[in-house]
């Protein structure tokens, strides 16, 4: 924090903080925000917020789970679980993420509701809201660009380390667990943040088919106040911060590995 | 049932993807057009924006170098979306306000140009961090060399320092050429019917959504594929007479 500090007390970085601060100033007392504390009380703003949240955790946490599988198959896996896997990542890399989700929520969307077995099915209530595409999308697309990442992984880890596990005779899907796997997670750790924030900033993509999250919420504003700039400003702080958030969360995470270098 | 089976048979499936009228092939083909050239056009701006950020972060004063921090970390930060957002109807309204104080009219803006500066300012910051970790990979004995010549700072960027930084840089710029080539379907969310817009507009309009999502697919997976090819033939040629990165010579 002392460093921090220091570093700051150079005579062009006042000014520049200064110009934040003046920057701030008249962004909170010439734009119009009377719309903010009605949002923050009916609770849209909040709404959104926490379906940005939700949808960030749980793609990021199933699409690493396949992701782990998906690098497997490509760094170790026979032809036929590998070429698909290849496949896989290609396409989603690819092609934009937004023809990916319109591609399920339109063309999947408009092909379920043909089979009557699937309209009287349980999964129905499911199938004809927005977010399960928009989930399902995210997660296929993490997994898909995280795949790629654990495939080097997988093979960046020694050849000795396996070789020595084989060598204690231990099983193949116990190397996986004690040897292959840590290493290979331990080897993503640096860029995960980064992937992370990457993830972040694709949610609001599925505002464009229908999902209230943080985004949404704020076209919701617009439409209603015509107020173009504030909501939008709002949002990209939001976003700022939450970014903020993860890339200090992945710093400790971080910390707490060892690793040779620190 | 039919009806599903009739969009995978292959003369209708040709029918809709038809150039003619009827078919929306020639559509989705000029959305295709239109976004390669916002994507090209894109490019060169984000390019300018970061040979200048690069050097602003490597050689500008302490001021410069705080500038270019701010800008590569605040557009990095942001979703894409939001920023083209923002500057869709920043742009704009900045441009009449200027020449209304001139005394002049408004004008409309064309999307296309608008997307293609937005795109450009966002690639860009990307862009500065690509180049700036090439540049540092030049040796530094070839820039106190030349500087020893008494070379022009200018005459030692464009003779040395570019030069020898392109085949650093160009596995990088590939991925900013790629990744922008699927940004520009963020262009949608605008209205600008470049590729992924035509092709909801046709699934709209004949309802066989999933044929055209594929199609347009295709065409990116088209764009990827290739582009891949030239940038690995143009890192060759700026590799040329550079020792391999194999070790042994070639």
């Amino acid at each position: 924090m002392k460093a921090l500090v220091r570093s700051m007390m150079v005579p062009h970085r006042i000014v520049l903080l200064l110009i934040g601060v003046a920057i701030f100033g008249w962004a909170i007392y010439a734009l119009d925000w009377s719309w903010l504390p009605e949002y923050i009380q009916n609770g849209l703003l909040l709404k959104g917020l926490w379906t940005t949240i939700y949808m960030l955790v749980i793609s990021w946490a199933v699409g690493l789970f396949l992701a782990i599988w998906l690098g497997l198959a490509q760094a170790a896996g026979p032809w036929y679980l590998a070429l698909p896997a290849k496949g896989f990542c290609s396409v989603i890399r690819g092609t934009p993420l937004l023809l990916q989700l319109w591609f399920f929520y339109y063309g999947l969307g408009s092909i379920f509701p043909h089979f009557p077995s699937i309209r009287e099915s349980w999964a129905w209530e499911y199938l004809r809201q927005a977010w399960p595409y928009a989930l399902f999308s995210l997660t296929l697309s993490f997994a898909g660009y995280e795949g790629e990442v654990m495939r080097g992984a997988f093979l960046g880890v020694p050849k000795g380390q396996l070789e020595a596990a084989r060598a204690y005779g231990m099983p193949r899907f116990t190397i996986l667990r004690r040897i292959w796997l840590p290493q290979a997670v331990r080897r993503v750790l640096p860029t995960m943040g980064g992937e992370t924030v990457l993830q972040l900033k694709s949610t609001p993509l599925i505002a464009t088919i229908t999902v209230l999250d943080l985004y949404q919420a704020s076209l919701q504003i617009r439409q209603d106040t015509y107020i173009i700039y504030e909501p939008l400003l709002l949002l990209a702080v939001i976003y700022l911060i939450v970014t903020g958030i993860i890339v200090a969360l992945f710093h400790l995470v971080e910390r707490q590995v060892p690793s040779k270098r620190s | 049932m039919n009806w599903l089976l009739g969009l995978f048979e292959p003369g209708h499936a040709l029918g809709l993807l038809a150039l003619d009228p009827p078919g929306w092939g020639g559509p989705l083909l000029e959305g295709l057009l239109h976004t390669l050239e916002v994507a090209a056009g894109a490019y060169i701006v984000g390019t300018l924006l970061g040979v200048l950020g690069a050097f602003g972060k490597l050689y500008g004063g302490p001021l410069v170098k705080d500038i270019a921090a701010i800008y590569t970390t605040a557009v990095r930060a942001i979703p894409e979306l939001i920023e083209i957002l923002i500057l869709y109807y920043l742009v704009p309204d900045m441009v009449n306000k200027v020449l209304l104080s001139l005394g002049r009219d408004r004008i409309d803006l064309p999307p296309m140009l608008v997307g293609t500066i937005v795109l450009g300012f966002v690639l860009g910051a990307y862009m500065t961090e690509v180049l700036r970790g090439a540049i540092l990979a030049v040796p530094h004995g070839q820039i106190e060399a030349g500087r020893a010549y008494g070379m022009t700072p200018l005459q030692i960027a464009w003779r040395i320092t570019l030069p020898q930084m392109l085949a650093n840089a160009l596995p990088g710029m590939a991925n900013l050429w790629l990744n922008l080539t699927k940004d520009t379907a963020l262009l949608a969310v605008i209205g600008f019917n470049e590729l992924t817009e035509t092709s909801l507009q046709a699934g709209g309009t004949t309802k066989a959504f999933m044929l055209f999502f594929t199609a347009a697919g295709v065409l990116y997976m088209l764009i990827s594929v290739l582009s891949g090819r030239l940038f690995a033939l143009a890192e060759r040629r700026a590799r040329r007479g550079q020792p391999s990165l194999r070790g042994g010579g070639v």
